[in-house]
């Protein structure tokens, strides 16, 4: 096991400061950062003051060692338009990006799992192509008019739910729906085709045989061998979540990462774009590392592939 | 199982209707809700240009003067009387008995304090030009101050009136300092004696004003009525809209013209068409150093000129308030006059006069544009019915203006809105003075323009704009097309008041 702990920690790491280099690169890749901070008033004399107090003017390996070292002890610069410490922005919305994710990801799990379940025991029954409707539906339909569309029956139609913002728990509910469905059909899917495989195999027949009750055969014996690559996608996707919900945040008006990822690349904000990413990868990064011990953990054979 | 989780769903629905609906309704609260697509995150007139900062700058501070955007007239505001001295020299006596939102008394000294920072160009205000006119202030008695000017600057009364803000003295003083050392102003806790006062500031969500107690009673902003005045950033119109009909927002503007029509239809909530200070037109690369050089040939600006149909734009696109113009400036604006050469709408011409310039069969080249792209296409449509095949180019306003100012645009359809100064300077100095903004850089407009910007004769100053608006018109080196136009949409239990400069005046509105 430690090995293999070793093994995925070097990858992560890898992946990482590949990671940290494209997104250093970043503020290269709209021309001088220097003049971007200046502002369109500056001197020339202002722009070479900005190069040296921001260390522009350096080796750009330095530069980016210097930009990591920051970076590691949470200094991610000064946002341009806010004139605020990126991280303490980052810091400020990431709590909500995070608690949308959570609440999508409960949902979608909560919803699937079940589902993904009970086709699998009746296949080819009324429940299993209602699941693989609301799968089909689940992947075809855009997320934005999905959300549109609860906002105008849940919001104005029936005046269930606050429209935007973050004011209380009731505004995240319209949201968590809205992004944690768009992967629901995914791990519907996967714990289908899981559980009909176990279904199926030897010693879920043997434990029939035996005479355990069907319920224990179902989730005791059958889920835990067929949740495996669920836990895998449900890790994956919860980071795809915390960095894919600019649509949403943006349609509910929730002040999250997402929301700021959008408003910082329309406003040029290139510190706060970089540690952005820096940050959501790193989320991805660290998700998809847990991912792979919990696996291995529930599935021994995993550690000596 | 399956009844349990039914029956948990049917709850959870029932505690949601019974009231977990947060309400930020605004009747009800005395809270009226107004949101933009716009985050803001500095709460200072000097060191946030945006227009959501413009609108609450006059809910938060005073200028020494208050002008009716009706009328047109400039009343007392914290100034009671003032007086030309001489062409650069204005003396002032101000209000008594006026209270800033920290409880200290207003006086020269703040005015004096106020000049001083605003005009330090160090200290880095943002729309310099707004007060870069003032030299200093000058106190004369502890209500009394004389405001110094670099040179004679006749629309004065006008900025005094809308950019010049109040602030106390010492405000700036403890301002936090940024990374690169420099003082960060914007940073500052907001103080003014307008008529709100900030409370609340969560940057993304929104700006909470309360109103101000002990506002002076004869300002001709009136005594505010409202309790709260909310701005929220809500990026999705639709979410506005949606906000709007469930009495989350009282108050939202810039509605596309279809959407504002089926709402009024529906006639749950007031619509209503207004003109503003912002105008349309579309900039020719005159001295070709854009690369191409179709536009350096008179012949073929005015093919454009009569190749478009602006009034069919006004009328379907942007609403029955907007109007098209022949003058590279707003008609409301000060000595801005339409007796120019004016370019109508004539396609057979347009192709006769290509055919002339040596394109019979037209041409290709790139258009800019950053606003409403909607217009920028129907330009481009009545283009090509002429041949004229133009490649759209749509851009970020800050990355648009970068291109101009190195001259990369063979024709950029932009918009300006004069930071709502109702004074030509505001526009037509702003963009055909010689600066990087200009297009042709024409000695004759650059002299009448820098006469008419340090006249202090009203008659003299109309003069010598007509010669510069006179010949940018017949040059072409502008080809002004309307005046923008918005639709407001609003609760009905808002009694609101649109006015033409684009400010809405919060400050003064009512519950029905």
């Amino acid at each position: 096991m430690l090995q293999y702990v070793l093994k995925r920690l070097g990858i992560a790491i890898l992946v990482a400061v590949t990671v940290s280099m494209i997104t250093f690169s970043m503020i290269y890749l709209s021309g001088d950062p220097a003049i971007a901070l200046a502002g369109e008033t500056a001197t020339q004399e202002d722009i070479q003051n900005i190069r040296r107090v921001y260390g522009y003017d350096q080796p750009i390996v330095v530069q980016y060692a210097n930009w990591l070292w920051n970076a590691l002890q949470g200094d991610f610069g000064q946002s341009h338009y806010l004139k605020k410490p990126v991280a303490d922005v980052i810091f400020e919305r990431l709590p909500t990006t995070m608690l949308l994710g959570a609440c999508a990801l409960i949902f979608a799990l909560v919803l699937s799992i079940p589902l993904g379940v009970v086709a699998a025991v009746r296949p080819n029954s009324l429940i299993d192509r209602i699941a693989l409707t609301i799968a089909v539906v689940g992947q075809a339909m855009p997320s934005f008019w999905f959300a549109l569309t609860m906002m105008l029956w849940l919001g104005i139609y029936w005046r269930l739910l606050p429209i935007s913002g973050t004011a209380s728990w009731a505004n995240f509910v319209m949201p968590s729906i809205a992004l944690g469905y768009y992967i629901t059909p995914a791990v519907m899917r996967l714990t289908r085709a899981g559980m009909l495989e176990v279904l199926s195999s030897d010693y879920i027949r043997t434990a029939r045989a035996k005479g355990l009750r069907p319920m224990t055969v179902l989730f005791k014996h059958a889920l835990r061998n067929a949740i495996i690559p669920v836990v895998s996608l449900a890790a994956v996707q919860f980071g795809f979540m915390l960095g894919g919900s600019i649509v949403i945040e943006t349609i509910f008006a929730v002040n999250g990462l997402g929301f700021l990822a959008w408003e910082s690349i329309q406003r040029a904000d290139l510190p706060m774009m970089q540690a952005i990413v820096l940050v959501l990868s790193f989320f991805y990064i660290i998700l998809t590392f847990l991912a792979d011990m919990l696996n291995a953990w529930l599935d021994p054979r995993i550690r000596v592939m | 199982m399956m009844r349990s989780i039914l029956t948990g769903l049917a709850a959870a629905i029932a505690a949601v209707s019974l009231g977990v609906v947060p309400s930020y309704a605004g009747k009800s609260d005395d809270t009226l809700n107004w949101a933009t697509d716009r985050e803001v995150a500095v709460v200072d007139p000097y060191y946030n240009n945006t227009r959501e900062l413009v609108i609450q700058g006059h809910m938060g501070w005073d200028g020494l003067l208050f002008r009716d955007a009706t009328t047109g007239e400039f009343q007392p505001l914290l100034a009671t009387k003032w007086e030309w001295k001489d062409n650069v020299t204005l003396e002032v006596d101000l209000r008594e008995g006026v209270k800033f939102h920290d409880g200290s008394d207003f006086d020269a000294d703040d005015v004096v304090y106020t000049v001083k920072h605003v005009s330090n160009k160090d200290n880095g205000v943002l729309t310099f030009r707004n007060v870069g006119w003032m030299k200093e202030a000058e106190k004369l008695a502890s209500h009394k101050v004389r405001i110094h000017l670099h040179k004679p600057f006749p629309a004065a009364l006008a900025y005094l009136s809308n950019a010049v803000f109040i602030v106390p003295s010492g405000h700036y003083d403890n301002a936090p300092n940024k990374a690169d050392g420099k003082k960060d102003f914007g940073a500052v806790k907001p103080v003014g004696t307008g008529p709100y006062k900030m409370t609340e500031l969560k940057a993304g969500e929104y700006i909470l004003w309360e109103k101000h107690s002990d506002y002076f009673k004869a300002s001709p902003k009136g005594q505010p009525t409202i309790g709260k005045i909310r701005f929220r950033t809500i990026k999705e119109l639709n979410t506005q809209l949606a906000e709007l009909l469930t009495g989350g927002l009282d108050w939202i503007w810039d509605v596309p013209k279809d959407q504002a029509e089926r709402l009024q239809e529906q006639g749950q909530v007031t619509v209503e068409n207004a003109k503003t200070m912002r105008v349309s037109y579309m900039a020719f690369d005159v001295d070709g150093d854009s690369g191409q050089k179709f536009f350096t040939d008179k012949k073929v600006r005015m093919a454009v000129a009569h190749a478009i149909n602006r009034e069919a734009i006004t009328k379907n696109l942007v609403g029955p308030a907007s109007s098209v113009i022949h003058s590279a400036c707003h008609p409301d604006q000060f000595a801005c006059t339409q007796d120019v050469t004016k370019w109508n709408y004539d396609p057979e011409k347009a192709k006769a006069l290509l055919k002339e310039a040596g394109y019979p069969d037209g041409f290709e080249f790139d258009i800019y544009a950053y606003r409403q792209r909607e217009y920028t296409e129907a330009v481009i449509g009545d283009l090509a019915k002429v041949g004229i095949k133009a490649k759209l180019t749509f851009l970020q306003y800050r990355k648009l203006r970068d291109l101009v100012w190195k001259g990369q645009t063979p024709i950029n359809h932009m918009t300006w809105g004069s930071n709502s100064i109702p004074d030509v300077s505001a526009i037509t100095s702003h963009f055909f003075s010689g600066g990087r903004d200009d297009p042709a850089k024409d000695d004759d407009v650059i002299k009448a323009l820098a006469e008419g910007d340090t006249s202090t004769d009203p008659e003299a100053r109309k003069m010598a704009y007509k010669k510069a608006l006179a010949k940018i018109s017949a040059e072409l080196y502008w080809l002004p097309m309307f005046t923008y136009a918005k639709y407001y949409v609003y609760s009905k239990d808002l009694d609101f008041q649109t006015t033409p400069d684009e400010i809405p005046r919060f400050y003064s509105a009512k519950w029905n």
